[in-house]
C-alpha cells in the first residue's frame, strides 16, 4: 500500500467510531466486576446525569435491609427517595429487620407517611397489597429483549467493547473495518456469555444486596436454566466468531476472559480479597484483545494497553467499594474495603500514580507521541490528586469523588491516547531514517 | 423438609390444572392464609421478597400427571428454597442483632444516648461502624464458605434436572405431534 494512505482517514473513522463508542459508554456506568445499578437509556452525558449518578450511589448506602417489590412494567431498576439521600443524617432508620420502610418510587405518593412510620396503614391493606406483588412466572415474549439486556449488563458489555475498540484502534496497523468490526460483535457477545453466567451464581447473594436486587434471575422473570442456555448461545457464537473470524489469539483471550470472571473472580469474591487483583486482569484483557485482533500478536503495546486498563480498576472499584461496606459485610463478600480497608486505599492511591508511569511509557513504545503524556499529566495528576485526598480521608465523599472522577478519567485518557497515536506514516519515515534499526516500528500483521 | 412448610392443595375445576405447593417459611409473622395462585394458573409463582431474608418465595405447580423427574426437580427447588430462606434469614437477623449491639456498646462507651433530642435513634457514621462490619465478616467466613459450596452444587442440580425435563417434555412434544401428524 502506497505510503498516501497514511491511515488518517481510517484513523479518524476509527476516532469517531471509538470515540461514539465511548460516548455511550460514558452514558452508562462502568466496569465488569462491579455490580452497578442501571441508569436510564437516554441520558445525556450532563451535570444532570452525574448528579443522578451520585443520588444513585448514594441511595446504595442507606442501611436498608428491606426490599422493595417493583411492578413489572417498571424499567427503573433502582428506587431511591431525594428525601433519603445523606447518610450523615442520623435520625430515622429503624434497626429493626423487619419494617418494610421504603416503598418504589411510583407507589411513593400514596404510602409515603405509612412508609415512615413502618407500619401498613391497616393490616389488611398490606395483604392484599403484598398479594398483589405475587406474579406468574411466565416468560413473556416482549418482555424479553429487555431481560435479556439486564442479564448479559448490556451496558458494562457496551463499554468492554469500547475498550476493546480502543485496543484495536491503538493498534500501529492500518485499520481493517470488518476485523474491527467481528472482534467487537466477538467481544460483546463474550462478555454477555460471562455477565450472565456471573449472575447465575449469584442469585442470593444479588438477593440481599441493594445494588443488585432488581436483576432478573432474582426476581425469576428468566428461568436459570433460560440465562444459562442464553450465555452458551452468546459464549459459543462469540469465542467462535473471534477464534474463525478474527484469530485464534483473540479467541483464546476471550475464552480466557470468560474463564477468569465466571470460574476465579465470582467464586473468589466470596473467598479473598485477592478478587479484586483478578477482576482487575478481566478488565484488563479486551483492549490486549482489541490489538491482538489488529496485529495478530501480544507485543509490549498490547501489554501497556492492558496495563493502564488494570491500573485504572483500582482506584474505581477500591473508592466504590468503600461505600458498599456494609452489603459486602452481610453478603459475605470479602472485599479490602471491608477486612483491609488501609490496603484498599494505598492501592487505589497507588495505581493512580501508576498511569502517571504508564502514559510515559507509552512514547517508549512507539504507540504514541510524546505528547501523550504531557497532555495526560493533568489528568493522571487529579487522579492521583483524589486518590491522595482518599488515602488521607478514607470517607464517603472523598471515596466518591475519586469513583465519579474514574468515569470520566478513563474515556478521556483513551482519547487522548488515540489523538496522539504515532502513525504508521511517520514510523515509515523514522524507520527509513533510522535504516532498519527500528523493528519495533514494523508490527508484522498476521493474515 | 423445611420448618413449618406450608403445602396447599389447589382444587379447580376437579383438578384439571394440578395444585401449587411451597415450602417456604416465611417466619411465622404472617397470619391467615398465604397467597394462593389463582384456579387454572399452570405456572409457578413468585412473590415478593421476604422481609428476613430478601428471597422471593415460589410457589410451585404441580402439575397433575408429573413425572418422577419432574417431581424430584421441584423437590429440589423446594427443599432448597427452604435451606436459602433459614440461612439468610438467620444471617440478617443476627447481622441486625449484632449491629445493635455494637451501636449501644460504642455509644455507651462514649458516654452518650442510644436516642437523639428528637427521640429517634442515633447511628454511628461509616468509619465507625467499619470495625464492625469487618468483625462480622471474619466471624462468618467458614459459614460463607460452606453454604457457598452447596449453594453451587444445588444450583448446578437444579439447572442440570431443569435442561432433563425440558428436554423430555420437547421430546414428548415432538412424539406427539408426530403421532398427530401420521393420524391425519
Amino acid at each position: 500500500m502506497s505510503a498516501a494512505r497514511c491511515c488518517s482517514p481510517p484513523q479518524a473513522l476509527a476516532g469517531i467510531f471509538v470515540w461514539h463508542l465511548k460516548k455511550t459508554g460514558i452514558r452508562q456506568v462502568p466496569c465488569q466486576f462491579v455490580h452497578l445499578c442501571r441508569a436510564p437509556n437516554d441520558r445525556l452525558i450532563t451535570f444532570q446525569y452525574f448528579n443522578f449518578l451520585r443520588r444513585m450511589y448514594v441511595t446504595q448506602y442507606n442501611k436498608d435491609l428491606s426490599q422493595r417489590v417493583k411492578p413489572k412494567s417498571d424499567s427503573v431498576v433502582s428506587p431511591f427517595r431525594e428525601s433519603q439521600l445523606d447518610q450523615e443524617r442520623k435520625v430515622i432508620h429503624k434497626i429493626t429487620p423487619i419494617s418494610p420502610v421504603h416503598q418504589p418510587l411510583s407507589e411513593l405518593r400514596e404510602i409515603k407517611s405509612a412508609a415512615e412510620i413502618g407500619d401498613p396503614a391497616t393490616p389488611l391493606a398490606a395483604k392484599s397489597k403484598e398479594e398483589g406483588q405475587w406474579r406468574e412466572m411466565k416468560l413473556r415474549l416482549d418482555d424479553l429483549p429487555g431481560i435479556l439486556a439486564r442479564l448479559s449488563k448490556i451496558k458494562l458489555t457496551a463499554l468492554v467493547v469500547s475498550t476493546a475498540s480502543a485496543g484495536f484502534a491503538m493498534a500501529p496497523v492500518p485499520f481493517d473495518l470488518p476485523c474491527f468490526l467481528l472482534a467487537s460483535l466477538g467481544t460483546g457477545l463474550a462478555s454477555c456469555a460471562a455477565n450472565s453466567i456471573n449472575q447465575f451464581f449469584e442469585v442470593p447473594f444479588d438477593s440481599n444486596m441493594n445494588r443488585t436486587k432488581n436483576r432478573p434471575l432474582v426476581r425469576g422473570q428468566i428461568s436459570p436454566l433460560l440465562a444459562v442456555c442464553f450465555a452458551a448461545s452468546c459464549g459459543v457464537p462469540g469465542i467462535a466468531l473471534l477464534t474463525m473470524g478474527v484469530n485464534p489469539l483473540t479467541g483464546a483471550l476471550g475464552a480466557f476472559n470468560i474463564f477468569l470472571y465466571t470460574c476465579c473472580y465470582t467464586p473468589m469474591k466470596r473467598m479473598s480479597i485477592a478478587n479484586t487483583w483478578v477482576g482487575a486482569v478481566v478488565g484488563a484483557i479486551p483492549p490486549v484483545m482489541g490489538w491482538t485482533a489488529a496485529t495478530g500478536s501480544l507485543d509490549a503495546g498490547a501489554l501497556l494497553l492492558g496495563g493502564i486498563l488494570y491500573s485504572w480498576q483500582f482506584p474505581h472499584f477500591n473508592a466504590l467499594s468503600w461505600g458498599l461496606r456494609e452489603d459486602y459485610s452481610r453478603g459475605g463478600y470479602c472485599m479490602m474495603s471491608v477486612t483491609h480497608p488501609a490496603l484498599c486505599r494505598r492501592v487505589a492511591l497507588r495505581h493512580c500514580v501508576a498511569l502517571i508511569g504508564l502514559c510515559t511509557v507509552a512514547p517508549i513504545l512507539d504507540i504514541t507521541t510524546w505528547t501523550f503524556p504531557i497532555i495526560s499529566l493533568p489528568l493522571n495528576l487529579y487522579i492521583s490528586y483524589l486518590g491522595f485526598r482518599f488515602y488521607r480521608e478514607a470517607d464517603r465523599s472523598s471515596s466518591r469523588k475519586l469513583f465519579f472522577c474514574s468515569l470520566w478519567h478513563l474515556p478521556l485518557l483513551l482519547l487522548v491516547m488515540f489523538s496522539c497515536k504515532k502513525s504508521l506514516l511517520e514510523k515509515e519515515e523514522q524507520g527509513d531514517a533510522l535504516s532498519g534499526s527500528h523493528g519495533r516500528a514494523m508490527e508484522i500483521r498476521l493474515p | 423438609m423445611a420448618a413449618g412448610g406450608a403445602a396447599r392443595a389447589l382444587r379447580a375445576g376437579g383438578c384439571r390444572y394440578g395444585r401449587f405447593s411451597s415450602s417456604f417459611s416465611g417466619g411465622g409473622e404472617r397470619a391467615g392464609p398465604r397467597f394462593r395462585p389463582p384456579a387454572g394458573s399452570r405456572r409457578d409463582w413468585i412473590g415478593p421478597p421476604d422481609r428476613r431474608s430478601n428471597l422471593r418465595p415460589v410457589i410451585f405447580h404441580v402439575p397433575p400427571r408429573e413425572s418422577p423427574l419432574e417431581r424430584r426437580l421441584r423437590e429440589l427447588r423446594e427443599e432448597t428454597q427452604a435451606w436459602n430462606q433459614r440461612f439468610w434469614a438467620r444471617q440478617n437477623t443476627a447481622f441486625q442483632r449484632e449491629k445493635e449491639e455494637f451501636i449501644y456498646s460504642r455509644l455507651k462507651a462514649k458516654g452518650l444516648e442510644t436516642r437523639d433530642e428528637t427521640g429517634q435513634k442515633v447511628t454511628l457514621n461509616a468509619e465507625e461502624m467499619a470495625d464492625f462490619y469487618k468483625d462480622f465478616l471474619r466471624k462468618n467466613f467458614r459459614k460463607h464458605l460452606h453454604y457457598n459450596r452447596d449453594w453451587y452444587k444445588r444450583n448446578f442440580t437444579i439447572t442440570f434436572l431443569m435442561g432433563q425435563v425440558a428436554l423430555v417434555r420437547a421430546l414428548r412434544w415432538l412424539r406427539r405431534k408426530t403421532t398427530n401428524a401420521g393420524n391425519q
